[in-house]
């Protein structure tokens, strides 16, 4: 059956000799390789969780009177948006564990993408040829922090309405045209006339995920045409790649994966309660709530907007709210340009312009791995400034204590990290046997009482007596005469 | 089924394992042990895949739901990946990158395809070039029109006005005037203009510092020339950030300050609401308000715009 369907294929397509080249595909083993995944699996429980809500939900602004399930709403008058994502929540079969569930994997395919890019930056592999798709991947991560905040605005509760209210401050803070652009998007003044709604229902539903959707096969289909890197190891040259194949060993693995990351995407949906829109309550613009923080990926830009000094800007009859457009708006342009710019930046300091397929020990390249830590560490520190009364809360410490803290951590701890890393890349690189897994020792001791070691057998990966790579087989012969004619041989049924 | 046997003499270069090939031993050492793990997992897994359809029908808990799909789909991945890690060929195998960058022979045909044969053609006929390159750009110019323009109003004034008129009753959320005694010291209230109730750009605090007869002398703000926008110890603040338009919502009453719950800025309502400690970079404007017939009316609009800061304003 199955050799008829490939030589019907294969007579109106051609598909036998690609395809047995996709079915032999090499992929190295890592599981740092996986991070990416992890993003991609998020992805797909995202499109389908997203369907699922997008049956039920109502992008509009209209008024109705809520007559559902949770008794606190009832004969209240709230939005169609908010009332349907209430009712979708408590009034459809499963619906609130694929709501939450849709909003966990938002989140860890935001957070999966940023650990695979740190992965991506530390092992160099973003150098020639795979620029291209370095800039593919921060444009999905542009694009996935755009999304997640239009998919966290449209349930209409009052967080994501307060949400919506700073987006639309920081657009109107872009000199010239920030007020125009403002009251074209949302249809007037704020709160504009409830268009917003609809509008971006069709970019989180329809355009940014088809966009998202198309870079991601641009993507994997760069990763096939160059192949994926490798870390350096027995037999593994800048013209290789050694690994197991596509099918069916990387296949079994990989489906596998994408069952249990969405298995644990369930979970945390089912366990672990994310946005409760119904104890928020309906949006109106005069009403806020105490220690309301964005969504995780926001974070970074909420702790500079708050640690902010308020340099306003005033002359020419003109006003540069520069407290909001620095942070916000140039900041935030500047990180992602220089994310881009970050494989042209290296060349031009390295003058490296050759192709590396092989993969470099964040260790043996101290300057940008400490560079990286230190970036990280900033990203981080100002994630952290988004918090700045719940920890002078918690800490009961004065809110102009924290934040001035932040003001200073914000640039000493990154200059630390730089240094610290910098100094442990050193120190490892000059360890001896870095990099190699330690072997235990058994030790014996003689009838005497003396005493002396001996190394144990190395395992897989010990690097000692690791096979030399051959092509992958496409035949195997599993003849009962070659089986008994093998004595001694084990015999596995795969 | 297809005739022939799946174990296919080879034919040509086609690559063969043998069975002894270490290449084709799994990884685990003992594969019953692995194999067996993997089907406890699948086994998991198919009975969490039946337990989510039984969940769903009797009960449409949550966390049945999650438990049961949860389990379901976790067994079935584990035992697949072990199957795929512990029991499936481990190699290592090889693939050869073939370098794809082409000869320089071809390289430089392609360019010369585009400067010669094309910049060629162009060369010849600059006029009607150009003339492509004029309509393309009245094109993506005219077509800006509809996809920008069409979207919303001009702002026109509407920044710098809110509904605050002379003499606007101050109202509550549901529209009901209020009372010069409605407030006692301490007391805040959000109010809006008569017949604009929840209206975003008219929200304003209205706070009781002190309880004041007309006899007394006005509440002494430190803010120049605004002596009398006080009235029986009420003051009323635009309740708009000015930092990015979050609602001014908490109110420390013992150290008399608005605190924006957003990014805190903190304003000091004795001084005229000027901000002293966050990223807001004016004070609150204040409405002037006076006690008509016994409730509170504006005395006037704001003498300026409200909320955050933008390009047009003075």
């Amino acid at each position: 059956m199955i050799d008829e369907s490939v030589r019907w294929l294969d007579d109106r397509l051609g598909v036998a000799k690609g395809g047995r080249t996709l079915l032999d595909k090499i992929f190295p083993d890592h599981w740092s390789f996986m991070l990416g995944e992890i993003a991609l699996y998020s992805f797909v429980v995202l499109i389908a969780t997203g369907v699922f809500l997008s049956l039920y939900y109502i992008p509009s602004a209209h008024e109705v009177v809520y007559h559902g399930s949770y008794l606190p709403l009832r004969g209240q008058r709230v939005s169609e948006a908010y009332s349907s994502s209430v009712g979708l929540s408590f009034d459809v079969k499963s619906g609130l564990l694929m709501r939450q569930t849709h909003h966990w994997a938002a989140d860890v395919f935001l957070g999966s993408i940023a650990v695979h890019m740190a992965r991506i930056f530390f092992t160099g592999a973003f150098r020639k040829p795979r620029e291209l798709n370095w800039i593919v991947g921060v444009t999905m991560l542009m694009l996935g922090i755009v999304n997640g905040f239009l998919g966290y605005s449209l349930p209409d509760d009052l967080v994501s309405g307060t949400g919506i209210r700073i987006a639309y401050s920081i657009i109107e803070s872009i000199p010239l045209v920030g007020s125009y652009l403002g009251f074209f998007l949302f249809g007037g003044n704020y709160p504009g006339n409830g268009i917003i709604i609809p509008r971006f229902f069709i970019l989180h539903v329809l355009i940014l995920p088809v966009i998202i959707g198309g870079l991601i096969a641009v993507h994997l289909g760069l990763l096939v045409k160059q192949k994926h890197t490798q870390f350096p190891g027995k037999g593994k040259t800048e013209h290789n790649v050694v690994g197991t194949p596509m099918f069916p060993t990387f296949a079994a693995k990989t489906t596998g994966f994408m069952f249990m990351t969405s298995a644990v995407l369930l979970l945390l949906g089912g366990f672990a309660q994310i946005n409760p829109i119904w104890q928020f309550g309906q949006y109106e613009p005069y009403q806020i709530s105490y220690a309301v923080q964005p969504d995780w990926y926001m974070g970074w830009l909420d702790g500079a907007l708050r640690i902010m000094p308020s340099w306003e800007w005033v002359g020419w009859g003109h006003t540069l709210p520069l407290e909001i457009f620095l942070p916000a708006v140039v900041f935030a342009g500047l990180t992602f340009n220089f994310f881009y710019a970050w494989p042209h930046i290296e060349k031009r300091y390295t003058k490296d312009l050759a192709t590396h397929n092989l993969l470099d020990r964040p260790r043996d390249r101290p300057k940008r791995t400490a560079f990286g830590a230190a970036m990280l560490m900033f990203y981080f520190m100002l994630f952290c400034a988004s918090s700045t009364d719940v920890m002078a809360n918690f800490f009961n410490v004065s809110l102009n204590t924290v934040l001035w803290t932040f003001r200073i951590i914000v640039f000493a701890i990154p200059i630390i990290t730089y240094f610290v890393t910098f100094r442990i890349c050193n120190e490892m690189r000059a360890a001896e046997g870095i990099g190699k897994r330690k072997r235990a020792m058994v030790v014996n001791r003689s009838a005497e009482g003396a005493y002396s070691t001996t190394p144990t057998e190395p395992r897989p990966g010990d690097g000692a007596h690791e096979l030399d790579p051959i092509p992958v087989p496409t035949y195997i012969n599993l003849t009962p005469e070659e089986l008994e004619t093998a004595p001694g041989v084990r015999r596995v049924m795969r | 089924m297809s005739d022939e046997p799946l174990t296919a003499e080879p034919t040509g270069a086609l690559p063969v394992a043998a069975l002894d090939d270490p290449h084709q031993l799994p990884y685990a050492r003992h594969p019953a042990r692995a194999q067996a793990v993997a089907v406890v997992s699948m086994t998991i897994g198919i009975l969490g895949c039946i337990g989510f359809g039984i969940a769903y029908w009797i009960s449409d808990q949550t966390q049945w739901e999650a438990i049961t799909l949860g389990l379901g789909l976790l067994g079935l991945g584990f035992g697949l990946t072990a199957w795929g890690k512990y029991l499936m060929a481990q190699g290592p195998f090889v693939e050869e990158r073939h370098p794809f960058n082409s000869s320089e022979e071809e390289v430089k045909a392609m360019t010369a395809a585009i400067t010669q044969r094309g910049g060629i053609v162009v060369g010849r006929r600059k006029l009607l070039g150009g003339l492509f390159a004029i309509g393309s750009l009245a094109f993506g110019v005219v077509a800006a029109f509809p996809l920008i323009r069409s979207l919303g109003p001009k702002p026109g004034r509407s920044l710098f006005v809110t509904n605050w008129k002379k003499n606007s009753p101050l109202v509550t959320v549901d529209g009901r005037p209020v009372h010069k005694n409605d407030l006692e010291v301490g007391g805040v209230l959000t109010v809006f203009p008569k017949g604009f109730a929840g209206s975003s750009p008219d929200q304003t605090i209205l706070l009781r510092l002190e309880e004041l007869t007309p006899e007394d002398p006005p509440l002494s703000l430190a803010s120049p020339g605004r002596s009398d926008w006080t009235a029986l110890g009420y003051v009323a603040y635009s309740k708009m950030c000015t930092h990015l338009g979050c609602p001014v919502g908490l109110y420390q009453q013992q150290t008399v300050e608005l605190v924006c719950p957003c990014h805190q800025s903190i304003f000091n309502v004795l001084a005229g609401a000027v901000p002293e400690f966050g990223p807001a970079p004016r004070p609150l404007p204040q409405l002037p308000i006076k006690v008509r017939d016994g409730f509170l009316v504006a005395q006037d609009g704001y003498n300026q715009p409200i909320g955050p800061g933008f390009w047009e304003r003075p």
